[in-house]
């Protein structure tokens, strides 16, 4: 038999009920479409977490100032004396989990270079905060210990404000005025982008954590205490540690609540994967629910036209079809229509995946597997749906289609 | 197989129906022997059996009992598939109905066959031309079956019949549905491959239209009650001068 020939009479059966055909597709349609958005969200919402993870830091564990509560009110992190340096350095040499350590002070400031200025965010670090948030320079370097010694007068600048206070002008060896403090620029950081609270992390100019303490803040306590631990299987039970040591050297009673927060980015990274895989899981629902609905559609259809063609199977089978040939011919007509609306299903999904990034503010990736997923899918439910009706049709007796009125 | 012994050849056929408590005799005993070259035209009163007769010689359906010989060879001992690949190769039906496919063009209607046979797509378009002509539609190949009347229906509908060059035309009541000019056409069509070597039986109720066949069996309840040559077939080429036409 002439299989190309007979594919081509299932399509100018398919051309002649164009209406039908396209109103049988529209569940398979929604069903793929679903399926492709499945798959992008999947891959998107991986991608981000991956990014935002590096992002973050280098295994970050991330101390703040101040108890989560205090009389049932949050205190906020500024203006609390509960961390020290003392702190800082306890951590770092009592709790092995932990490799490194910076002390954090940090608040707004007004930057003056010639005619421009800018307010922005400052903070005070150590060395080792460059490591920490895996934050390189981009030009110049970083500032030293012996800078933290002698409480230099010396900054690392973020893009966004090197390019508000100095466009395209090199910044390097340039003195700025920081809260009317002079102070050298000597790097500048890469671009690190929006945080996921939405902050602009480059708008930031960081100077070693002696220099704010004595020149810009003038106290002696720690806004946070930003460390590394040893792997990210650790992260969260290098918190603990830490938190109990704080306890400890806090001198809190077991009934007492904590006066520093153990912060967890990872928590609200974790709940936006639940959020995603939630969505995912409706699209699934969604997915199955229209493909199931889309292939008895196209059963129906295909039931219809078996019996609307009766007569034409009496015939194909007088002049020598073999079942084989009439059941290859409607299981054709199926997976085509399923096909047709399987490829509809992958436009609208990937307009549809477009809008979800938008909603999600997420980049969307549209992807080769979602492609052949859908197409496998589509003709799965082609072959499942209309074997019954090729069956149907090729099991007719020809005696009693041929007379069919 | 042999190219000697009767192209058709059935033994003591028995067909009945069991419908429940009841059971119909559509044949009863029926043994025919039909000669390559032959024309038989097979007449008798409605539910005689010629119609089942018919469908056990296209391979269509079985006998109850009995033996069918198609070119020699045992009809019952096939599978399916071989049923199929006879009634492609070696019959060429033709139904009172036309039965072409809607929207499908004389051309495309008479390939039918082909789609289910080992024949490349350049060669089976010039058969159904070569069918098409023989049948005197060549002017209409492009036609769809509703632009086309009942007679040239019924020629493209020959066409597709003899597209894959059978051994054997069945035709059951082709001209039922023409009118009588038409139908001395139709005959005219068969006389014509009849002439060529090609094997035909049909069934027809008109007696006019059994005297352009070269032998008459006549059915009666299930039974052959006659069985004879036609001393001199009519020409049908001859009856259609002298048939009124609407020009007259
Ligand atoms: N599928 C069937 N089931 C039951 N009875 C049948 C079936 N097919 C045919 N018959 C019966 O068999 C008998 C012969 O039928 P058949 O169709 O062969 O007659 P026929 O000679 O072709 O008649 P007509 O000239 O009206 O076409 C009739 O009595 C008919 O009712
Ligand atoms: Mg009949």
């Amino acid at each position: 038999m002439d299989s190309l020939a007979l594919l081509g009479s299932s399509v100018w059966a398919l051309l002649r009920n164009k209406l039908r055909s396209v109103l049988t597709v529209l569940g398979i349609t929604i069903g793929i479409a679903a399926v492709i958005c499945v798959v992008a969200i999947g891959k998107a919402g991986q991608a981000r977490v991956e990014q935002q993870l590096n992002n973050l830091g280098d295994n970050f564990v991330w101390i703040e100032a101040g108890g989560r509560a205090v009389n049932g009110i949050r205190t906020g992190t500024h203006g609390t004396k509960s961390l020290t340096l003392a702190d800082a350095i306890a951590i770092r040499t009592q709790i092995p989990l932990i490799k490194s350590v910076s002390p954090n002070v940090d608040g707004s400031v007004q930057v003056i270079y010639g005619n421009q200025n800018w307010y922005t965010h400052y903070r005070g670090v150590s060395p080792e905060f460059f490591d920490i948030k895996s934050w390189p320079v981009d030009s110049g370097a970083i500032f030293t210990n012996d800078d933290v010694e002698s409480s230099a007068n010396v900054c690392v600048i973020g893009q966004t404000v090197r390019t508000q206070l100095f466009g395209v002008r090199d910044p390097i060896g340039k003195v700025i005025r920081a809260g009317g403090l002079p102070c050298k620029v000597i790097a500048t950081l890469e671009p690190k982008g929006i945080s996921m609270e939405g902050r602009d992390q480059d708008d930031t100019i960081l100077m070693p954590y002696t220099t704010v303490m004595k020149k810009i803040k003038g106290n002696n306590w720690l806004d946070d205490v930003l460390c590394s631990a040893v792997s990210q299987d650790v992260v969260k039970m290098a918190g603990q540690q830490a938190a109990a040591l704080l306890r400890d050297r806090h001198h809190l009673r077991p009934e007492e609540p904590d006066d520093f927060n153990i912060r967890n980015p990872e928590d609200v990274i974790e709940a936006q994967i639940a959020a995603s895989h939630t969505l995912a899981l409706l699209l699934i629902a969604i997915a199955s629910i229209s493909l199931v609905v889309g292939g008895i559609g196209i059963m129906n259809v295909m039931l219809v036209s078996v019996t609307e063609r009766t007569r034409e199977i009496g015939v194909r089978v007088a002049v020598g079809a073999t079942e084989e040939a009439i059941r290859f011919q409607f299981l054709g007509e199926s997976v085509m229509l399923s096909f047709v609306g399987g490829a509809a299903g992958v436009l609208v999904g990937f307009v549809g995946s477009f809008f979800i990034g938008r909603a999600l503010n997420w980049p969307m990736v549209m992807s080769f597997e979602a492609v052949v997923l859908a197409v496998f899918f589509s003709l799965a439910v082609g072959v499942f749906f209309g074997y019954y009706p090729a069956r149907k049709a090729s099991s007719l007796d020809p005696i009693e289609a041929l007379r069919y009125e | 197989m042999t190219d000697s012994g009767p192209i058709v050849s059935v033994e003591e056929i028995h067909k009945y129906y069991d419908l429940g408590e009841t059971r119909v005799h559509a044949l009863r005993g029926v043994s025919l022997a039909v000669e390559r070259g032959g024309f038989v035209a097979i007449m008798g009163s409605s539910g005689s059996g010629k119609s089942t007769l018919m469908n056990i010689l296209g391979c269509l359906d079985k006998p109850t009992a009995g033996r069918y010989l198609l070119d020699g060879v045992d009809v019952a001992g096939l599978e399916k598939r071989q049923l199929a690949g006879i009634r492609n190769q070696k019959l060429g039906f033709v139904f009172q109905g036309f039965n072409l496919l809607p929207r499908t063009t004389a051309l495309e209607n008479t390939q039918l066959p082909t789609l289910y046979s080992r024949i490349d797509r350049h060669s089976r378009t010039q058969r159904a031309r070569d069918a098409l002509e023989l049948v005197g539609l060549g002017e209409r190949m492009d036609h769809f079956p509703s632009q086309l009347s009942g007679g040239q229906q019924q020629r493209v509908a020959i066409a597709r019949a003899l597209v894959n060059r059978p051994t054997l035309l069945l035709a059951d009541e082709p001209t039922g549905n023409l009118d009588s000019h038409t139908s001395v056409e139709i005959m005219d069509v068969f006389q014509g491959l009849n002439e060529r070597g090609l094997t035909i039986i049909l069934v027809t109720h008109e007696h006019d239209i059994a005297q352009f066949a070269k032998r008459v069996v006549v059915f009666r309840d299930g039974r052959i009650r006659k069985d004879e040559q036609v001393a001199n077939p009519l020409r049908a080429s001859e009856v259609l001068k002298t048939l009124p036409t609407l020009e007259d």
